[in-house]
């Protein structure tokens, strides 16, 4: 084995995030400790998979068979590892492997055998194959009339669940208790679709999963066990999720540990496995798993006994444990199984301090267990199963407010956007640090101001949904019992409890001779510490603010204590870096660091805006800090993380990014400084308080950061500069602020300093519009004052990224947007080199950025927002922090620009320029509205997307293609609707329409569009709107699948209505592409970019002419 | 109720009170096992012993039936965890575990800081410990000579003789018998037995089995608490069963007496292997297994004609010995597991084999 081809995750999206770029970065070191060459192809350049110090190769291509047979064919590989990337990977290999593409080139997949994912990835072999193991899956048939639907509702036994067969959004589904309610519903059912099906139905059972490694030499273990706060019907990536189990039993816990080895044992698996059950809280007699269930699998159990002495019967534990199912009743069911590293698996990892990626990649090597040292200790190896003397709890970050159109609710399928993971040694610490961990606003999980009535609360807590913990709590606060709560949302009333502890310190601490200071004693003080609340909130709760209760806290030496995760309890001395604080203990383990300590802060959950970038930087920074002889201590909380890894930092910090935990935590290590800016809005968040407290920031000072973000100070610095920016005031009137708009121009952008629900931001057209958002979204009034700025269309946004010290750049790139200005940056397509800057507004960037730079006396990174109309260069944005396009631009120029922004921290920068290149880097983003039902993919002023990819190109349109195609690109065929408001856009638009149909494209267009196209002499299919009632209409093409591209422009996308929550049929054309999976573009640059490219390169035919080059090809 | 735990070394720890309310002395030790509670503190090994529990949270199950406990009774002398739950939440559960431990007379305290018990054990061996209550309140003042208890080091009496059964019972039915010396048996040594189709006779730890007056089949040393060599009378009635060359397991205890038996040598560890994580590789194979511990002492000297049969995949210590010839074999850790993972309970059928 000499090179391997890993195949990465591409772009974050919901589902699929930052988890993969841990688990690749460790398998590549994995990889390389073996003198193993290493490949690697991923779009994602803001990963640190993707560095230079990591894969020998890198090409920032699709993970798509074509793209991955090219490389293949060129690289020559021996074997290909598709476990660390995520379904992506998994998928793609397996079609390579099916299409005979691994055997045509002699690759070989290491770790599980193909048969097996296969296995695995098809519903109804793998029941079948678990079934004739012995192992209980949830039953589950297709029926087509009523008399077989009873049947089969007796076989399952009731209640049962009833869906309908093809239909979408779960019409006439439900659940039915008897046979009387099961004719009528399936009768219903069966009225409109031709077969429905009757599913075991899991009212309120537990979910519980495992994480099993295994061997070429069938040693197994388990290394982490994982309870769901919700019960099942909640998926799990949407769960709070604790680990270890809290409510099993030593029989339970064990009983279904030793099924998940049996099942992992049984699929052959090398490397590592996940194994989700349903567990019957309280299971009765007829619904036990049956004794000969367990004892049925003598036969295929011996296949991977290797020892001897186990030839005879391994299984008899089972037959031990079947005798004991008379005093240890147990209703269990699989109900997922991932041969592959997971989400589950990457917080399994951070949650045991037990490097499950690492370890996989070194047994499909064909290591055994005891041959892999324990990395986190050093001093054992990996053979054991972690014991963990502290809780972990697990939360999900949803940004729900971001789309417009969806709800709050969550179920089977994922929303949320990314998670953070708290360690405390009760139940009740975690939880509280851990919603603050959510970086949403809440100081613990009693913060619940709802202006609900009781039955709503009880309402919400019945409805799985984002906020439902703070309902919870709530409805604690209104006397609801523990009972109730837990008959309406099937959570365990273990957690309930612990919640009421909560819910009851904070009562006590409010009842008592409150308000009074003098009358906080230390030890209800400490209590409240030990139950995790901050200071702020019990200085909110006895009218004190977070500095005095800090104060008291100090005088009467309540600090938190600083403890190891070591993976054993503390039953070796552990040589690990990885820490959390708690209040439950009474030393620290390890002694402070001292002067040579930088503490970095990272980025919190991922999240719309801020995601795998932040952390790159981070990670960069913390890794150059050794330059400098100095030791690196982040603090993040964020388990899909490498920041957060084992070997990245000298010490590391699972904790909360907030004020009171980092200067707890400086006051421990007393380093010689903190640094801000590396870690994304979070820790920039928080400068000014660090700040105040004596903490030293190292970089640009806490009072310049607040020159620059100050909208006054910064405007009226600009303007002392002589920089132009767009015309801007802030109102507290609502007259006074329509006259504003209607002195500068329609469209304006309003920015409510004060967010009632929904958008932060809008863009309005008229004032209508303008009326309408202030009214429905925020307020206006003294305390919230509003900004309305001018917006300049059909402007060019610009980014410039930069790296100065003292003053003084040292290095800066400029790339430019695709789309318009009014994009939100997150969402905008990037080209590197800026290829559509004139040499003059380039120059004049440069300039500004030095003036600035110099004002404000910059060292460290900054990123500013240009703009540019008419040659004019306008600022939009400056920030003083670490852009989201720095691991863009340091990949595309070659200058990691990290190491500079330390070099800078260390007055040793050097002053580089760099040179124009022969190449062109793309970076696109990556929307998952798919999974945010009902939510308009219409582009905006907010940011929608949940990651990126980059790929490079001999010319823009080639590494746009190649991005696009990353993705998810494809075209089918040579089809396209088109649907364009107003008739500037028809026009700017007419001739990229000439090329598709050159292209050999056959196009349907709307009415107004198809007469329009025919004035210009180009012919269109028409289609009929939703309203029109003729057909075909739009969603017949989509949902058809007649068009594989929709290209559906609009000016004003709010005029469309959803203000007035009317459905418009251009809503209707994007939900409908985005719900069937045909590529959708809603802004005309990127739309016209797209043509070009397609008119230069032509995929469909193959896209033999995006070239297969690695990143050192390119640099 | 405020409670204090005493070290000998001098070293005290406040703690709220969650059991009964009377000081106890015992030789305090830590057991990492996060799951289980309720089969460890009916584990008879535990006997004499004050359990620190390096998990922090305790009780969220409750207590189930005592059908399901590993013996009749109660056996550490205390208990100390980090957080105690006083709201189970399990449909198994009778009662809760401040209940159960105050129907069994047994004190538990509540200390936070668990993890620094556990490194000041590691670090410093397993060492004396008391529980002892704050005299000042009514409850107590009763018993207040109770604080002046001594530190009582549970490993110079035969602690075996304590836990062992007083008489002989007879369980299952089959063609085999085996006799289970018990040392301080779990219960689920004789249920893993059972469900493999044997006659199970349980005898007193020093019991003259030959007395019997039946056909043994094989012969199984139970677990049991301290040191084994206090345990003469068992190690004399085992020299008799390798004589008379019937097949024999032991376990844990049992190990250690087989080693003397057979003239190797056992010693005390500095503190022990308590936890159900401690993997134990088959020596000669790449297959490794996981393993519930609860022991102080373990074997030093192999004896003659014994091989190696598993050994400690962390710290290389002995966890088991085979014969090269006969059917005398024994493992450290424990096969019927209750607590911990139930990987190993193929050494019954090995064992069961030979018969």
């Amino acid at each position: 084995m000499k090179k391997i081809l890993i195949l990465g995750s591409g772009a974050l999206k919901i589902g699929q995030a930052g988890e993969f770029d841990y688990s690749g970065s460790q398998a590549i070191k994995a990889f390389k400790e073996e003198k193993i060459e290493t490949i690697l192809i991923n779009s994602n350049i803001a990963t640190i998979q993707t560095s230079k110090e990591l894969a020998d190769k890198v090409y920032f291509l699709p993970v798509t068979t074509e793209f991955v047979e090219r490389v293949i064919e060129k690289e020559k590989p021996d074997a290909i590892v598709l476990s660390f990337g995520g379904q992506t990977a998994l998928n793609c290999g397996m079609e390579l492997y099916k299409k005979g593409i691994l055997k045509k080139y002699n690759v070989q997949v290491l770790g599980t055998p193909v048969s097996a994912i296969d296995l695995t990835e098809d519903r109804e072999k793998f029941a079948n194959h678990l079934r004739k193991i012995g192992i209980s899956t949830p039953k589950s048939f297709a029926v087509t009339t009523i008399e077989t639907g009873l049947k089969k509702a007796i076989e399952i036994g009731y209640p049962v669940m009833v869906r309908t067969g093809f239909s979408l959004g779960g019409q006439k589904s439900g659940v039915v208790e008897n046979e009387k309610e099961f004719f009528s519903l399936a009768k219903e059912a069966l009225a409109f679709s031709p077969q429905i099906l009757v599913e075991k139905y899991f009212h309120h059972y537990k979910e519980i999963e495992y994480e099993v490694v295994r061997d070429l030499y069938d040693n197994c273990v388990t290394v982490c066990n994982m309870e769901n706060f919700d019960p099942l019907g909640v998926h799990t990536g949407e769960s709070i999720v604790v680990a270890p189990s809290q409510t099993l039993t030593n029989f339970e816990y064990h009983h279904l540990r030793q099924l998940s080895i049996k099942i992992v044992r049984s699929l052959g698996i090398v490397g590592e496995c996940n194994v989700q059950f349903a567990l019957n809280p309280n299971p009765k007699s007829e619904n036990r798993n049956p004794k000969q269930t367990q004892n049925s699998n003598d036969k295929n159990s011996n296949r991977f006994d290797h020892s001897k002495f186990e030839n005879s019967r391994i299984v008899s534990n089972f037959e031990l444990r079947a005798s004991n199912l008379d005093d240890h009743p147990v209703e269990y069911y699989v109900i997922e199984v991932n041969a592959r590293l997971s989400r589950s698996s990457a917080l399994a990892s951070k949650a045991t301090g037990y490097p499950l990626a690492y370890v996989a990649a070194k047994l499909i090597l064909g290591k055994s267990l005891m041959e892999i040292k324990n990395q986190v200790t050093q001093i054992i190896q990996s053979f054991f199963e972690p014991a963990l003397d502290y809780i972990v709890v697990k939360i999900p970050r949803w940004d729900m407010d971001k789309f417009k159109g969806t709800s709050e609710k969550i179920g089977s399928s994922m929303k949320s956007v990314g998670e953070i993971m708290a360690i405390g040694r009760t139940f009740e610490e975690a939880i509280q640090k851990g919603v603050r961990m959510l970086d949403i606003g809440v100081l613990g999980v009693t913060d619940n101001n709802f202006n609900l009535t009781t039955d709503e609360i009880l309402a919400k807590i019945k409805q799985a949904n984002s906020k439902r913990i703070f309902f919870i709590t709530k409805a604690l606060k209104l006397g609801i019992t523990v009972q109730k709560i837990y008959e309406l949302s099937g959570i365990d009333p273990w957690f309930l409890y612990r919640l009421q502890e909560i819910v009851k310190a904070e009562k006590e601490i409010v009842s008592v001779e409150n308000k009074n200071f003098c009358s906080l004693q230390p030890e209800q003080l400490l209590r409240l510490k030990q139950l995790g609340f901050s200071d702020k909130k019990i200085g909110e709760l006895i009218g004190k603010t977070e500095f005095e209760i800090r104060k008291l806290r100090n005088k009467w030496k309540l600090k938190p204590s600083i403890f190891q995760i070591d993976t054993m309890a503390g039953e070796f001395p552990a040589k690990t870096n990885y820490l959390y604080t708690t209040y439950n203990g009474g030393h620290h383990d390890v002694a402070p660091i001292g002067d040579k300590g930088v503490m970095v802060l990272g980025s919190g959950p991922y999240r719309i805006g801020s995601s795998v970038e932040f952390d790159w930087t981070c990670v960069n920074t913390a890794l150059n800090l050794k330059k400098y002889g100095k030791k690196s201590i982040i603090i993040n909380c964020n388990p899909e993380t490498v920041s957060t890894d084992y070997d990245i930092s000298d010490r590391l910090y699972f904790e909360e990014i907030s004020f009171e935990r980092v200067a707890d935590i400086y006051e421990f290590e007393n380093p010689s400084s903190v640094i801000l800016s590396v870690g994304g809005q979070t820790p920039s968040n928080i400068s000014k308080k660090i700040d105040k407290y004596g903490i030293k920031i190292i970089g640009t000072t806490a009072t310049d950061i607040d020159k620059a973000e100050d909208r006054k100070k910064f405007s009226q610095l600009l303007d002392d500069l002589k920089i132009k920016q767009p015309v801007w005031n802030s109102f507290t009137e609502m007259e006074v602020a329509l006259k504003f708009a209607r002195d500068v121009g329609y469209p304006i952008l309003v920015r409510p300093s004060y967010v009632l629900s929904g958008a932060a931001m809008s863009l309005c057209y008229n004032p209508i519009e303008l009326k309408h958002f202030i009214e429905k979204a925020s307020n206006i009034n003294k305390k919230y004052p509003v900004t309305i700025s001018k917006y300049m269309t059909n402007a060019r946004e610009i980014e410039f990224d930069a790296v100065a010290e003292k003053g003084v750049v040292k290095v800066f790139a400029i790339s430019n947007h695709i789309e318009h200005a009014g994009v939100h940056s997150g969402d905008a397509t990037i080209v590197y080199p800026a290829e559509r800057v004139r040499f003059f507004s380039g120059e004049r960037m440069i300039e500004i950025a030095r003036q600035l730079s110099k004002s404000l006396n910059i060292t460290g990174p900054f990123n500013i927002q240009f703009m540019v109309k008419d040659n004019e260069v306008f600022v939009i944005e400056l920030n003083l922090r670490a852009s989201r396009t720095f691991p863009f631009i340091s990949k595309v120029t070659g200058v990691n620009f990290a190491e500079v922004i330390v070099d800078s921290f260390f007055d040793k920068a050097k002053e580089q320029r760099i040179k124009y290149p022969n190449y062109v880097a793309v970076k696109a983003p990556q929307f998952s509205f798919a999974r945010m039902e009902g939510a308009d993919p219409a582009l905006g002023v907010e940011m929608g997307s949940t990651g990126e990819v980059a790929c490079f190109g001999d010319t823009a349109e080639e590494a746009y293609l190649k991005s696009l195609i990353s993705t998810g690109l494809s075209l089918k065929n040579k089809s396209a609707l088109i649907s364009i408001g107003g008739d500037d856009f028809k026009l700017r638009f007419s001739e990229s329409i000439w090329r598709l149909k050159n292209l050999g494209y056959t196009l349907y267009a709307t009415k107004k569009t198809h007469l329009f196209l025919k004035t210009k002499g180009v012919r269109t299919k028409l289609v009929h709107k939703l309203y029109d009632k003729q057909s075909p209409t739009v969603i017949d093409l989509i949902e058809k699948r007649i068009v594989s591209l929709v290209i559906n422009l609009s000016e004003d996308y709010n005029n469309e209505g959803s203000f007035k929550r009317v459905i418009t049929d251009g809503y209707r054309i994007r939900r409908a592409s985005i719900d069937n999976n045909i590529p959708l573009f809603t802004d005309l640059n990127s739309a016209r970019f797209f043509v070009n490219a397609l008119d230069r390169y032509n995929p469909p035919a193959g896209g033999k002419d995006l070239k297969i080059k690695s990143w050192d090809e390119y640099l | 109720m405020n409670a204090k735990l005493i070290l000998k070394d001098g070293e005290i720890f406040e703690g709220q009170s969650f059991g009964y309310e009377e000081a106890r002395s015992g030789e305090l030790v830590f057991s990492t096992g996060m799951v289980g509670y309720p089969e460890s503190l009916t584990d008879p090994s535990y006997e004499g012993q004050i359990l620190v529990s390096t998990y922090p949270i305790i009780g969220s199950y409750g207590v189930p039936d005592k059908k399901s406990w590993e013996s009749d009774r109660i056996h550490v002398s205390g208990l100390i965890v980090s957080q105690y739950i006083d709201t189970p939440s399990h449909f198994q559960n009778k009662m809760t575990l401040s209940q159960w431990l105050k129907n069994e007379k047994i004190p538990a305290l509540e200390i936070k800081d668990t993890r620094f018990l556990t490194q000041k054990l590691r670090d410093g061996g397993a060492q004396l410990a008391k529980i002892v209550f704050d005299t000042s309140t009514p409850s107590t003042l009763l018993r207040t000579s109770l604080l002046s208890i001594n530190f009582d080091d549970p490993n110079k009496k035969n602690l075996v003789a304590a836990v062992s059964t007083l008489r002989v019972s007879r369980e299952g039915a089959g063609s085999k018998t085996v006799v289970v010396i018990d040392c301080g048996v779990k219960k689920n040594i004789i249920r893993s037995l059972l469900v493999r189709g044997v006659k199970v006779i349980t005898v007193p730890w020093d019991y003259d089995i030959f007395t019997l007056n039946e056909k043994i089949d094989g012969v199984v040393i139970s677990n049991g608490p301290g040191d084994p060599k206090m345990c003469d009378v068992t190690i004399e009635t085992t020299k008799k069963i390798m004589t008379k060359k019937i097949p024999l397991l032991g376990i844990c205890l049992g190990n250690q007496i087989l080693a003397l038996a057979a003239g190797g040598d056992t010693y005390k560890m500095k503190f022990g292997h308590r936890g159900q994580n401690q993997p134990c590789i088959m020596v000669g194979t790449k297959k490794c297994y996981l393993t519930t511990q609860n022991h102080g002492f373990a074997i030093g000297r192999i004896p003659k004609g014994f091989l190696p049969w598993f050994i400690n995949a962390n710290d290389d210590t002995n966890e088991g010995i085979i014969h090269n010839k006969l059917p005398f074999m024994s493992v450290q850790f424990h096969p019927e597991a209750c607590p911990g993972p139930v990987d190993t309970g193929w050494i019954f059928d090995e064992f069961l084999k030979k018969i």
